[in-house]
């Protein structure tokens, strides 16, 4: 069975106050290169395996490949300790966590990643003096630009590519009733909305394609798995908000997983065909009282919170024959209790589910203003609510006020800032990282390459996202004082 | 609704809900929440960036994927 790895990565929204606007990518580069700590300056990220052109559906697309000089590249990369990576990609910063075995480790490290990109934010205005800061961990700068959130789950290759698409597009259409963020008004030459569930919906034109930047389609073909091609795929999930809220985050990922869990070991899903599932996310994304159906290919009605139900009932049956660890019980039993409140009364998730917490903060906010939600301070609180810094940002507020629920220990946060996680492949490179910090001449998801001296570079492929782990290398690692001992150790 | 549509929903599990005649506690409590949210509205006004419009107007994210 192909064990449970997953990781996210988040592009994070940049604003600059006070100063005559320098352009975006110079920005994002002095923001990563403001991080706090990194085990080397010098390390590269190894652009080897990067192909973003390769389509799950067969096929490579034509299509220049990211190669920065090795100057540019120790600009644009840097590569954490904690295993993770904090880069600039296009025009903004953006953070990829360490490949998790749990889903409760994501959320942590996702929320390092935050707490990571204030400090670079802090640093960069240490540095540019004069210019102000602010970063959005959110999908849209209002203005018709989107920028992505994107979940990566390692799924068995020999699950054929369409059989995920066709049973997964109405889960994705639908997940936004506990995973979306929120957001005031429309996008995208969309339908108005005064405020709507998800921050991306609006942006999605198709349902299936290679593409992530425009036309963006609910799933994406990406074929890239860093990893054994021959075993693994990566799935590659745009079509998600940025959550602020733990739960919202643990859930969205959790189930997500488990769903995919289901399908890749050939459990009956069932395929639901929407009629216009492109239309349709953008209608539950609407339908702030979750009780507008869906039209189905076959005529039936569904609301969004059925069809999640239905996902929900095969996964309880699924869990019952085949078994499930504690995490995905955890996760099963708050999926029930939260779609049971969404079905009843979605208020009652104003503790944790992000849309519900925006709203009704903003709701409360006109009602004590007498505004109404085209006034610009609503639009400001939108943004404000994804606002990274501790002393501004509203959810941060209302996570201060105890105003909505936690699921991690701030110590775990902290933790995972510096420490890779001890059960994939990412110990291995962030040990290795720290350890030897100027004898690893690159890396990259699949792959370190030693500096083993006389101008010779070993180059040690990690194919297996399982292995690598504390477990199997740990007393390796911490018997090596040297590289040239490790990588003989580990040629043996 | 459509007919066909016979799904035990009941199956999903439920738990009962008390019919509630308001709790005194919960009431005091429900009180407390709409101090606190006043008190944390206020708070919003201080941190929200002056001249709303012109921040949301100026702030531009291109080259997302």
């Amino acid at each position: 069975m192909t064990p449970r790895i997953l990781g996210t990565e988040t592009e994070f929204g940049v604003a600059v106050k006070d100063a005559a606007a320098q352009d975006p990518v110079s920005n994002a580069i002095l923001l990563v290169n403001s991080v706090d700590t990194v085990p080397s300056r010098n390390t590269l990220w190894d652009y080897e395996n990067e192909n973003p052109l390769v389509d799950a559906r067969g096929f490579e697309v034509e299509g220049e490949r990211e190669r920065p000089t090795p100057d540019y590249n120790r600009l644009l990369n840097k590569l954490l300790g904690n295993g993770g990576r904090l880069y600039v990609d296009g025009a903004h910063p953006e953070y990829s966590t360490p490949e998790c075995a749990s889903v409760r480790d994501v959320v942590r490290y996702e929320k390092a990643g935050e707490r990571i990109l204030e400090a670079c934010r802090v640093g960069a205005e240490r540095t540019a003096r004069g210019h102000r800061f602010v970063i959005y961990k959110n999908n849209t700068d209002g203005k018709g630009n989107s920028y992505g959130y994107h979940e990566n789950y390692l799924v068995s290759r020999s699950v054929p590519f369409m059989r995920l698409v066709a049973q997964l597009i109405p889960f994705f259409v639908t997940r936004q009733i506990y995973a979306g963020a929120g957001k005031v008004g429309a996008e995208n030459r969309a339908d108005p909305a005064q405020y709507q569930i998800s921050q991306r919906a609006d942006f999605f034109e198709v349902l299936v394609d290679l593409n992530t930047m425009v036309k963006r389609p609910i799933m994406n073909t990406r074929d890239e798995p860093h990893a054994d091609k021959t075993k693994y795929r990566r799935l590659h999930v745009i079509v998600g908000d940025a959550n602020m809220s733990e739960v919202a985050t643990y859930l969205k990922l959790g189930v997500t997983a488990l769903v995919i869990s289901m399908i890749e070991n050939g459990y009956p899903v069932k395929e639901l065909k929407l009629a216009d599932a492109v239309q349709a996310i953008k209608d539950v994304s609407r339908d702030l009282s979750l009780k507008q159906p869906i039209a189905m290919e076959d005529g039936r009605q569904w609301t969004a919170v059925q069809i999640q139900e239905y996902y929900l009932e095969t996964a309880h049956r699924y869990c019952a024959e085949r078994g499930a660890d504690p995490e995905m019980r955890d996760i099963l039993a708050r999926w029930e209790r939260v779609l049971h409140l969404l079905a009843r009364d979605p208020s009652q998730l104003s503790r944790e589910v992000d849309w519900v917490i925006k709203r009704d903060l903003l709701q409360s906010y006109i009602d004590r203003k007498g505004c109404d939600w085209t006034d610009s301070r609503i639009a400001m609180m939108d943004l404000q609510y994804h606002d990274l810094r501790p002393e501004k940002g509203l959810f941060s507020a209302l996570e201060k006020g105890g105003y909505v629920d936690r699921l991690l220990e701030p110590e775990a946060v902290d933790e995972a800032m510096v420490a890779p996680p001890s059960d994939t492949r990412a110990y291995f490179r962030g040990r290795c990282l720290q350890k030897f910090p100027e004898q690893i001449y690159a890396a990259s998801w699949a792959s370190i390459l030693f500096d083993v001296g006389q101008a010779v570079v070993k180059r040690i492929p990690l194919n297996e996202p399982a292995r690598g782990t504390k477990e199997l290398v740990g007393g390796l690692l911490d018997e090596s004082d040297t590289v040239e001992s490790l990588v003989s150790r580990l040629s043996a | 609704m459509s007919q066909d549509k016979k799904r035990d929903l009941k199956k999903v599990g439920r738990r009962d809900d008390a019919a509630a005649t308001p709790n005194p506690d919960v009431l005091e409590k429900g009180k407390k929440i709409k101090e606190n949210i006043d008190k944390l509205l206020d708070e919003i006004d201080e941190v929200l960036e002056e001249n709303a419009e012109e921040f949301v107007k100026n702030y531009v994210q291109k080259g997302g994927e």
